[in-house]
């Protein structure tokens, strides 16, 4: 059904309607589990998969796919302008898997995993910080590697690079 | 006072400046602005207010939220019964008089470059940390969204720069997994890539015995250790032209083959290092004083460790086995024989010990790698990502033009996205890039295990003295360079 052509190889997508996870459809991608979660279902499935075994999330990132809104979606879910993809870990059952979260450009707002994970505390500013993505519920959502008062979100695709010429004191603008 | 003009410069320049907002912000500003500094109008020829840290500082406790006290102070993670006992036994939450927030770094020597940490104190007591990090970010996940997957190393390369080569591999193994060769790289490169990969974790340690040393004033081991570790930086020197920063690992392969001797150069390295190692335990594993600064200092509990998402040395030290190497293989890992060391204090001199271990076991790794890599090609003959060699440029146009095009334009690579993982000397060392299909990635996005190890610093210095401080920053090992990007 979610025919990518583009994703080289060996993907073993049948005719079966998609694999869903926790009322989430499920793609792999280079033999690699995705999980694709709506912003409604995402603290949920998260709940559901630490219950699972995952116990650990290795990585938050996100993603601005401004200029390339036409990617391979597996049917049922919608392209929106962000992205947040989270990479979780189960140590016992040594296995992965990867949520990816459509956050739509006009309210880029999901829920924090904060009080599952509290090591996504930094990921998620950073995710912030680049993204200007909001996260509910975090302790301490602040810029992280940006100063407070910068403006913009650098990662973000319509970001001008080198509008900014230099910020240091004492600098020629 | 200049901070109070430069306030009122910029409420005045908001109203005067008002296109200095791009399309970008002002359909962001609906969200933007609830969490922007007060004064939305600064922009950057207000470089004084520009580079102002504000609300990422540690605040006094009147000024904190409860939600942020609460993971500031590590109760967040101390919420079962037997830890919350624990917790009692620190000296009671003060009042904010009896306290006093100090700033260490960013240019503190044992910060190890530009971390800067903000403590909350009583007396000598460490009650808060905050880690301040920023300071090095050069936006290198951005630029290397303008460089092609050819380019992408000599980037990646420099985040954590005491690892570079296990940053270009896990780079060019995303990049591989992507284009659906990562099954076929010649066996002979796939060898190299671990032993240099093992060389480059020996060197990462062997620094760290010097920092540690130095961090806790034992002077002579910091000589000692930036000793050794130029011996192996002298045989990547050899290999790669190259101290550090090498981009010799490339999607496809490696850049050139081993030279000539090169045995010899790793031999001598596993010859020299034993005498070395055993000098290191006369002068600090065994040592009183040593074991003094670091035994029970900065401990973290197993459940602490995987909540905070920390990998590497610091999950080892707390007794959980978890190495990459042996649980999700990658290579050749899994046909070779190693152990994976792990402490069971989950304190600073676990990981001391842990790290002096594994360079035996990486010289270990090293010798069965010297023995077992085998003659055939340094890299993928695919003509998609392999350039062709130097001397067909000479009596073929062709070659020239497809020369010139990889080098230019880079290769396509197709559509998808893809998340590697590596045990790099700090942990796990991710790399997640998104194609859309073009030469260069769309996004690339850096796992780096010292940024998320930092967050454990509250939790390991809270109840602790202050002297301790710089132990326990030094025992998890962090490099700002990977932090910060």
């Amino acid at each position: 059904m979610s025919d990518d052509q583009g994703v080289a190889a060996t993907a073993d997508v049948g005719e079966d309607p998609t694999p869903m996870i926790h009322g989430c459809p499920v793609s792999h991608s280079l033999g690699q589990e995705v999980i694709h979660a709506s912003v409604d279902q995402y603290l949920d499935v998260v709940k559901a998969l630490d219950d699972e075994g995952y116990t650990m999330c290795v990585d938050l990132c996100g993603v601005d796919y401004l200029d390339f809104m036409g990617r391979s979606l597996p049917v049922g879910v919608a392209a929106e302008r962000f992205e947040v993809v989270v990479n979780l870990l189960d140590l016992s059952n040594r296995r992965r898997t990867r949520l990816r979260v459509q956050v739509p450009e006009a309210a880029p707002i999901v829920a924090s995993l904060f009080d599952l994970y509290p090591g996504t505390e930094a990921m998620e500013r950073e995710c912030f910080d680049m993204f200007g993505i909001e996260f509910v519920d975090h302790p301490d959502l602040t810029r992280i590697l940006m100063p407070e008062d910068w403006d913009g979100h650098p990662l973000r695709k319509d970001y001008e690079v080198g509008r900014i010429p230099v910020q240091f004191k004492g600098a020629n603008a | 006072m200049s901070i109070t003009d430069d306030a009122e410069t910029a409420t005045n320049s908001d109203e005067l400046t008002p296109t200095t907002l791009t399309g970008a912000e002002v359909a962001a500003a609906g969200i933007d602005l609830a969490v922007e500094t007060p004064d939305p109008g600064t922009n950057y020829h207000l470089f004084v207010a520009g580079t102002d840290e504000g609300a990422q500082t540690l605040k006094p406790r009147s000024q904190t939220t409860a939600r942020e006290l609460m993971r500031e102070v590590g109760s967040v993670l101390r919420m079962s019964e037997a830890e919350a006992a624990n917790l009692g036994e620190l000296p009671e939450d003060p009042e904010e008089d009896q306290t006093m927030i100090i700033n260490m770094g960013p240019q503190h020597p044992s910060t190890h470059g530009v971390l800067r940490l903000m403590l909350e104190l009583q007396g000598e007591t460490v009650l808060r940390c905050k880690p301040i990090i920023g300071y090095l970010h050069t936006g290198m996940e951005k630029t290397g969204e303008q460089l092609t997957y050819m380019q992408g190393g000599t980037n990646v390369t420099r985040m954590d720069y005491l690892s570079p080569l296990n940053n270009e591999l896990v780079f060019s193994m995303a990049t591989e997994k992507l284009l659906g060769i990562d099954g076929d790289i010649p066996e002979r490169a796939v060898w190299i890539r671990m032993l240099l990969s093992e060389l480059n974790r020996m060197s990462s340690h062997l620094l760290f015995m010097a920092t540690n040393g130095m961090d806790l004033g034992a002077v002579s081991m910091m000589i000692y250790g930036w000793r050794e570790r130029e011996e192996v930086l002298r045989f990547f020197q050899e290999v790669t032209g190259l101290r550090m920063n090498h981009n010799y690992i490339r999607p496809g392969g490696l850049a050139a083959d081993l030279p000539a001797g090169w045995r010899d150069g790793v031999l001598r390295i596993l010859d020299l290092l034993p005498p070395r190692l055993d000098e290191y335990d006369t002068l600090m594993t065994g040592q009183p004083i040593w074991r003094e600064r670091l035994q029970g200092v900065g401990v973290i509990t197993p459940s602490e460790a995987l909540a905070l998402g920390a990998t590497g040395p610091i999950l080892r030290s707390t007794g959980v086995e978890w190495d990459l190497r042996r649980d999700q293989p990658y290579m050749h890992y899994d046909e070779l024989d190693f152990d994976v060391v792990v402490g069971s204090y989950g304190d600073a001199f676990d990981r001391y010990a842990i790290r002096l271990a594994e360079i035996r076991e990486s010289m270990e790794l090293v010798r069965q790698i010297v023995e077992r890599i085998p003659e055939g090609d340094y890299r993928i003959q695919n003509k998609k990502v392999t350039p062709p060699p130097r001397a067909r440029i000479d009596e073929s146009m062709e070659a020239l033009i497809h020369h010139f095009k990889i080098f230019t334009e880079g290769f396509k690579v197709p559509e998808g996205e893809v998340y590697v993982a590596l045990e790099s000397p700090r942990g796990e060392l991710g790399c997640y890039i998104a194609s859309d299909g073009g030469p260069n990635p769309y996004r690339i996005h850096m796992r780096d295990s010292s940024f998320v190890n930092i967050q454990c610093l509250p939790h390991m210095m809270r109840g602790g003295l202050v002297a301790d401080a710089v132990a326990i920053i030094s025992s998890v090992d962090p490099v700002l360079g990977g932090v910060d990007r």
